[in-house]
């Protein structure tokens, strides 16, 4: 975001830089405080690690308990070079992608709908609010029992948990559109379309993407609960095999796998929210004025 | 276009049993193409009143003609400038002066350009409203008016929020439009000088109930000098109105 905020700043701010600096000290400049953010962002991960692998080398700890760092990466290498990480890879993102788009499509769409009109609000809300609190876990079963093994009842599964966060964001966002703006759209005579186009989605935007991130984390959760409850491939798969040959370090090569895949797609969504809400005017957490 | 403002009554209501008259027989013929200002102290009325010639308050009883037709309800006829600007924030300034008409078409592109170059913001096109400071907003809020080509501008306290130097120089800027564009202007007001400063008639309105007490003719040419002798006397003549309202109360 903060990279983005910079350039989305960038027209005054770098009128100013160029009175102040040559062209060339500024591109350095940057370019130095964007490897400082990212270095401020791995501190905490690299010391975390180096002393991982200090007390696993030093240390007499078992590597089905805790294996090093060093141990989790040349099986990491180990399971790209035969392919066999790829191919789990690759159906979990099927899956999860599958499942994000059915789940999160139908929540923007009940979303929206419930936030237009109160009365579809007072009939289908208490609903939702009550299959939300139902956790994967207690459903699974049963979505095993009516939907098979196969890939339906994961796909399914998944959709259900990405379902509710957007579908409360996008309700919330549409809630909270400024009544003075209405007002304005009254004295402009907009049509219903225009309405809804040029005022009532673009003032849901903000809470309609913070949806969209939660249900993207919420669709990686219930894929491992999916692929955990029984599957033949698949990155979840990957772990339960692994954990009953007690091969930890696959364990943990699975799990970051899960951590890099979530957070690359979190940022994917980051960057759309970067580009769609330029507008908007917020406090950054960068306080540069002091 | 004309607006005639006949036998206007609106009430409130404060609690079960009391109602709040907030216009009490409130009369007023306005000609095509004149500049009404309407002053008063907060609570006389004069922006339910605005509200009520604008459509956005349909509970009064009375009738509001505009051009001879009765007033239906809200639309871009009655162009309205609220005291916020009121701009949408994702949208640019030219975008937000087309709203929901389309850049795309040449017709809307030109009248839009022009309107960029009557209220003053030339090269502020591509500009979001938090990148325009509070004069500028509510310029492009006149100009998002304007491109409606509005028979009556209503403007309910337009620069009440913006500093002394920006309200000055936006009453120029209106003087302006309204010389070239020749709308009915009626703008409500707290503000002394900036009432006789524009108003062909300034008419005076008194809270509890609120009434017009006076409509004061000023037959002086554009620009106005404030510090002119005749423009000091209508200040006198106003401040005497209230000061005889505040004895009544």
């Amino acid at each position: 975001m903060s990279k983005a905020r910079a350039a989305i700043v960038a027209g005054p701010q770098a009128a100013i830089k160029k009175a102040r600096y040559s062209q060339n000290n500024t591109v350095w400049n940057t370019l130095f405080k964007r490897i400082l953010i990212g270095i401020r962002g791995l501190i905490l991960p690299v010391l975390i690690l180096g002393i991982w692998q200090f007390v696993g080398s030093f240390y007499d700890v078992s590597d089905t308990l805790l294996p090093t760092p060093a141990a989790i990466f040349h099986s990491f290498l180990d399971l790209i070079f035969t392919g066999e990480l790829w191919a789990h890879l690759k159906i979990s993102i099927w899956r999860a992608a599958v499942g994000f788009g059915l789940g999160a499509g139908l929540g923007l769409l009940f979303g929206v709908i419930v936030g237009f009109s109160s009365r579809s609000e007072q009939v289908m809300d208490p609903t939702f609010q009550m299959l939300r609190t139902i956790p994967h876990l207690a459903v699974a079963p049963l979505f095993i029992l009516w939907f098979g093994f196969g890939e339906l009842s994961k796909v399914l599964l998944i959709a259900k948990g990405a379902f509710f966060p957007i579908y409360v964001n996008a309700f919330l966002g549409i809630r909270g559109v400024d009544s003075k703006l209405f007002e304005v759209a009254r004295v402009l005579e907009f049509s219903r379309f225009h309405l809804i186009t040029k005022l009532i989605l673009p003032a849901a935007m903000p809470n309609i993407l913070l949806g969209i991130r939660l249900s993207l984390g919420v669709a990686w959760l219930g894929l491992v609960v999916a692929e955990l409850m029984g599957s033949s491939e698949g990155i979840g798969y990957m772990i339960m095999d692994a954990r009953q040959f007690s091969n930890t370090d696959i364990v943990f090569v699975g799990i970051i796998i899960f951590a890099v895949v979530g957070k690359w797609t979190d940022s994917l969504v980051r960057v759309l929210e970067a580009k769609l809400l330029k507008w908007r005017d917020n406090f950054n957490g960068d306080d540069s004025s002091r | 276009m004309s607006v005639t403002i006949k036998s206007v009554h609106r009430t409130f209501k404060k609690s079960q049993e009391e109602d709040l008259i907030v216009l009490d027989d409130v009369n007023l013929h306005i000609k095509k193409e004149e500049f009404i200002t309407i002053i008063g102290p907060s609570g006389c009325g004069k922006s339910t009143l605005l509200k009520i010639i604008a459509g956005l308050d349909r509970k009064f009883h009375g009738s509001i003609l505009i051009g001879g037709q009765e007033l239906t309800g809200p639309g871009i006829k009655q162009g309205f400038i609220f005291q916020e600007h009121r701009l949408f924030p994702w949208l640019t300034v030219e975008k937000n002066i087309a709203a929901d008409l389309s850049l795309n078409d040449s017709e809307i592109r030109r009248k839009v350009d022009e309107l960029i170059e009557i209220v003053r913001l030339k090269g502020f096109e591509k500009a979001y409203p938090r990148e325009l400071s509070g004069g500028m907003a509510q310029r492009v809020a006149i100009a998002r008016a304007l491109l409606r080509n509005p028979d009556v501008l209503l403007l309910d306290e337009p620069f009440g929020a913006l500093d002394a130097f920006t309200r000055t120089h936006l009453q120029d800027v209106l003087l302006d439009i309204w010389k070239k564009k020749k709308t009915t202007m009626i703008l409500v007001t707290h503000d002394l000088d900036e009432s006789i400063y524009l108003a062909n008639r300034l008419v005076i309105m008194t809270p509890r109930p609120g009434r017009i007490s006076q409509i004061i003719e000023i037959d002086m040419p554009y620009p106005r000098k404030k510090t002119d002798v005749r423009f000091q006397a209508i200040r006198q003549q106003v401040l005497t109105e209230f000061e005889k309202s505040e004895l009544i109360h």
